[in-house]
C-alpha cells in the first residue's frame, strides 16, 4: 500500500490526530503566551528579573523533552492527564522565545519616542499599552511564530505519554518499524508548521507594515 | 533688528521657572549641572546656549523632572517641581524635541491629540483642536491621516510644535527643535516660531547650540559651559559682550558667517 493510498484509507484517523496535534500546539501557545509576554514585560521594568528568567527558560529548553515529560509524570496534578502533562512541557519549551522576543522588542523600541511619551505626562502603564507593546508587536510576534513552530514538532513527544497527536503515527511506525506509518506523522506535522510559520509570517509582516 | 519689537520680561512678577542652585551628579558620580540659579519670567523666551555636554538638555529635563535635582531646588510656578505630581506637571508644560519624537504608529491627527486624549476630552473637542492647531503651524488638513514617515523633517517638526502646544500648556519646552533641518527650512520655521511666540505668550525654555539661532529667538540668552552659567545677556548685550566665551561664541559665529548664508 502506497502512502497515498494510506492517506485515504486512514483519513479520518489522520484527521483526528491533527485536531488533537492542533490543540495541544494552540493550548500550549496560548499558555506560553500568556506567561511569556508579562514576564517579558517584568524584564523590562525590573532589570534585575532578566538575567534569573532568561536564564530559567534557557535551561527548560536545554532539557531533553523525553526527559522533561518523565520530570513531570510524578508531579501531582499536571502528571494527573496526559494531555495536561503534554501541554505543560509544551509550554516550557514555547516560553522563552516569547519572553525573550517581548523584552527585546520592548528594549528595541526608540528610547526618544518613549522619552518624549513620559515628557508628554503619559505614565508608563499608558507608554506600555499605546507605545511600546504597539511598537513592538512585530518582534514578539515573530517570537511566537518561533515558538509555534518549535512547538508543532516538539508535539510530536506527546504520544510517547499517551496524549495523542501526529506522533501516534510516529511511534507505532517506530515499533512496527514501518517507514510508511512514520510518514504518515512526520508529512502532516511539518506541513502543519510550515503553514503555521506562513500565517504568523503574514500577522507579523502585517504588524511590522502598520508600524 | 531693533530690541524695541521684543515684548520685555515683566521682571515684577514671580518667575514661571525658577532654577535655586541646582545641581545635578549622575550616579557615578559625574557632575552636569553645578549649583546653577535661573529665573524664567512670565512669557519670556530664555535660549540655553551651550555645547553638548554644558548641561542644557539635563537643565530641561530637571523642570518637568524627567530628572531630579541632586541638590538645590527647581520651582515651576512657585511650587517645586517635588510637590508636583509629575504626570501633572508634565502636561502643563509642552515638550518638543527633534523629530525623533513623534509616535511612528500614530497618525499625524492621534500624534497632536495626545495630550488632550489623556486628559479625557471629548471626542468632538479633541478634533476641533487638532484642526485649529494644524491651522495654527501651517500644515495641510488633509495631512491629519498621515503617518509621521510620510511626512518631511520640517512638516514633522510643525506636528512636534502642534502636539506640544494641544493642551495649551502656558510653559513650552524646547530642546533643539530645529536642529535636524536644512537651512532654509531652519529658517521658516524660526520666523513662523518668532511670530507665533508673540501671539500665543508662552513662558519658553529653549535649547540650542546655535549662537544665530539664540540671537533670534531669546528674549534672554543663558550660556553654559561644563554645567555652570557663564553668563546671562540680552541679544544685545551678547553682541557686544566680551566675556571670553561669549566672545569666543561671536568670534566663530562671525567667522563661519558669510555674507547671505542661512
Amino acid at each position: 500500500m502506497g502512502l497515498f493510498e494510506f492517506f485515504t484509507a486512514h483519513r479520518q484517523e489522520v484527521w483526528d490526530l491533527t485536531a488533537e496535534h492542533l490543540v495541544l500546539v494552540g493550548a500550549a501557545i496560548f499558555c506560553a503566551v500568556l506567561i511569556g509576554m508579562p514576564l517579558g514585560v517584568l524584564t523590562t521594568r525590573w532589570r534585575w528579573l532578566g538575567r534569573p528568567v532568561l536564564g530559567g527558560a534557557n535551561v527548560m529548553q536545554t532539557i531533553p523533552s523525553l526527559a522533561l515529560l518523565g520530570f513531570l509524570l510524578p508531579v501531582p496534578w499536571i502528571g494527573d492527564r496526559a494531555d495536561r502533562l503534554a501541554i505543560v512541557a509544551l509550554t516550557m519549551y514555547a516560553l522563552l522565545p516569547i519572553l525573550r522576543n517581548t523584552a527585546a522588542g520592548i528594549n528595541g523600541v526608540d528610547p526618544s519616542v518613549v522619552e518624549a511619551g513620559r515628557a508628554m505626562g503619559m505614565t508608563s502603564g499608558q507608554i506600555l499599552l499605546q507605545v511600546q507593546l504597539p511598537l513592538a508587536m512585530g518582534v514578539i510576534l515573530a517570537g511566537v511564530r518561533v515558538a509555534t513552530v518549535i512547538c508543532v514538532g516538539t508535539a510530536t513527544i506527546a504520544a510517547a505519554v499517551g496524549a495523542g497527536g501526529l506522533g501516534e503515527f510516529i511511534f507505532r511506525g517506530v515499533a512496527m518499524v514501518n517507514n510508511q506509518l512514520i510518514l504518515a506523522g512526520a508529512i502532516p506535522a511539518a506541513a502543519l508548521a510550515l503553514l503555521a510559520d506562513l500565517l504568523l509570517g503574514r500577522v507579523e509582516k502585517f504588524f511590522q507594515t502598520a508600524v | 533688528m531693533s530690541d524695541g519689537a521684543r515684548p520685555t520680561p515683566p521682571a515684577a512678577t514671580s518667575p514661571v521657572i525658577s532654577l535655586r542652585t541646582v545641581s545635578y551628579r549622575l550616579p557615578g558620580g559625574r557632575v552636569l549641572l553645578d549649583a546653577l540659579t535661573l529665573d524664567v519670567a512670565r512669557g519670556e523666551t530664555l535660549v540655553l546656549l551651550g555645547r553638548s555636554g554644558s548641561g542644557k538638555t539635563t537643565t530641561m529635563r530637571l523642570v518637568n523632572r524627567l530628572l531630579e535635582p541632586s541638590a538645590g531646588e527647581v520651582l515651576v510656578e512657585g511650587r517645586a517641581t517635588s510637590q508636583w505630581d509629575a504626570i501633572k506637571l508634565r502636561r502643563h508644560i509642552g515638550y518638543v524635541i527633534q523629530e525623533t519624537g513623534l509616535f511612528p504608529h500614530f497618525t499625524i491627527e492621534r500624534n497632536i491629540a495626545l495630550v488632550p486624549s489623556l486628559e479625557g476630552w471629548a471626542p468632538d473637542r479633541v478634533r476641533a483642536r487638532v484642526a485649529e492647531l494644524m491651522e495654527l503651524v501651517g500644515l495641510p488638513s488633509e495631512m491629519s491621516a498621515r503617518y509621521p514617515r510620510q511626512l518631511s523633517g520640517g512638516q514633522r517638526q510643525r506636528v512636534g510644535v502642534a502636539r506640544a502646544l494641544a493642551a495649551d500648556p502656558p510653559i513650552l519646552l524646547m530642546d533643539e527643535p530645529f536642529g535636524a533641518l536644512d537651512p532654509i527650512t531652519r529658517a521658516d520655521l524660526q520666523n513662523e516660531f518668532r511670530a507665533l511666540q508673540r501671539r500665543l505668550a508662552k513662558t519658553i525654555l529653549f535649547v540650542t547650540h546655535d549662537l544665530r539661532e539664540a540671537l533670534v529667538l531669546g528674549d534672554r540668552i543663558a550660556l553654559l559651559e561644563g554645567g555652570r552659567l557663564m553668563g546671562l545677556y540680552t541679544p544685545a548685550e551678547f553682541l557686544r559682550a566680551d566675556e571670553p566665551l561669549a566672545a569666543a561664541y561671536l568670534a566663530a559665529f562671525r567667522a563661519g558667517d558669510p555674507p547671505g548664508a542661512g
